[in-house]
């Protein structure tokens, strides 16, 4: 079990690419920022890095603010 | 704006971090009710910089924001609005230089969700860590002209003072300090948070400030175009008027017509 946004997810073992995918995010979007555990995970890794059990992932994106 | 094209006046280039920069508003996309709206404020204004917050991908969200705002042909300007640590900006801000592929960033940490006031220990801190990293750092920070030159030390790149809490409108609370700010300021000065209208910042451009950031006044005005208008006219106005030196205030009044040559108006007594 992982957490995407904070939402519970069976997706152990994608990569941070799958879980964009899931998201309706391309893997080239402009404006995308990934962190596994409070880490950045640099776009260049995207295809290779995979999440496992207990990962946190948070996946942002450009908002309206400030 | 056209005054300028029939008056020849010369003003210095506004520059931050040796980057020139055409518009000396800078505009917060935040509380647009639409993303059409927030295009059409974005031309009124004329803008060439606008902050954008760093929040979860909504997968139901309607339009890209990052599209419109490439179409309009802004520069971003992340911000770390909603952290509360060091830490947490210093980690937003690498995030946002990740996804946005700048290292400007507008730096808040806050410290009271009440006031959203900024957090000085912990802004000082950020600040710090994120020019080491070589980021471009422009911090919202409290009008306090001795932590502002605190920043200004630690390698920041121009001081964002508040004039009054973010999203009040409530102008600029202390003008005075504002003054002190620019006096002593060898970087960009530009006021942020608290303009509710036009005359407010009027007012920070007169004070002397360098440039203006505005998101709430024009973005929850009744109509954000013609504020957003209203706002660059001012920012103008109130450049132009530093520039041209105001009269000093005084107690009474001085008069504008001359005292000699008044025409003796009393009947001849007879």
């Amino acid at each position: 079990m992982i957490l995407v946004n904070g939402e519970p997810s069976e997706r152990d073992g994608a990569t941070i690419v799958e879980l964009l995918t899931d998201l309706g995010v391309e893997d080239r979007a402009r404006g995308v920022a990934v962190a596994v555990n409070g880490e950045i995970v640099p776009r260049p890794l995207w295809r290779e890095r995979r999440v496992g059990d207990g990962d946190h992932v948070e996946a942002l994106t450009a908002m309206q603010g400030g | 704006m056209s005054t300028e094209a029939q008056i020849p006046v010369t003003d210095t280039p506004f520059q931050i971090a040796g980057r020139t920069l055409r518009s000396r508003l800078i505009l917060g996309t935040g509380g647009f009710p639409r993303l059409e709206t927030l295009a059409d404020a974005i031309r009124a204004t004329r803008a060439e910089l606008v902050t954008v917050a760093l929040r979860r991908i909504d997968p139901g969200a309607r339009g890209s924001l990052v599209d419109v705002l490439e179409e309009c042909g802004v520069e971003l300007l992340p911000n770390t609005a909603g952290c509360f640590t060091a830490r947490d900006a210093i980690v937003t801000a690498r995030l946002a230089r990740e996804a946005f592929e700048t290292d400007w960033v507008k730096l808040e940490v806050i410290g009271d969700e009440r006031t959203l006031l900024p957090d000085a220990p912990e802004l000082l801190l950020a600040a710090e860590e994120l020019v080491g990293d070589g980021f471009v750092v422009l911090p919202y920070t409290n009008d306090d002209p001795i932590l502002a030159r605190r920043l200004e030390d630690v390698g920041c790149a121009a001081v964002m003072p508040l004039g009054s809490p973010i999203g009040s409108g409530m102008g600029i609370r202390n003008r005075y300090n504002i003054g002190l700010i620019v006096e002593r300021a060898g970087v960009p000065v530009i006021l942020d948070a608290g303009v509710g209208t036009a005359s407010d910042a009027a007012v920070a451009m007169e004070l002397g400030c360098d440039g203006v950031l505005c998101a709430s006044a024009i973005a929850r005005a009744h109509d954000p175009v013609a504020m957003a208008h209203a706002i660059r006219a001012a920012v103008e106005a109130g450049r132009l008027a530093r520039g041209a030196g105001r009269i000093p205030r005084r107690v009474y009044a001085q008069p504008s017509s001359p005292g000699e040559g008044m025409a003796d108006l009393t009947p001849p007594a007879r």
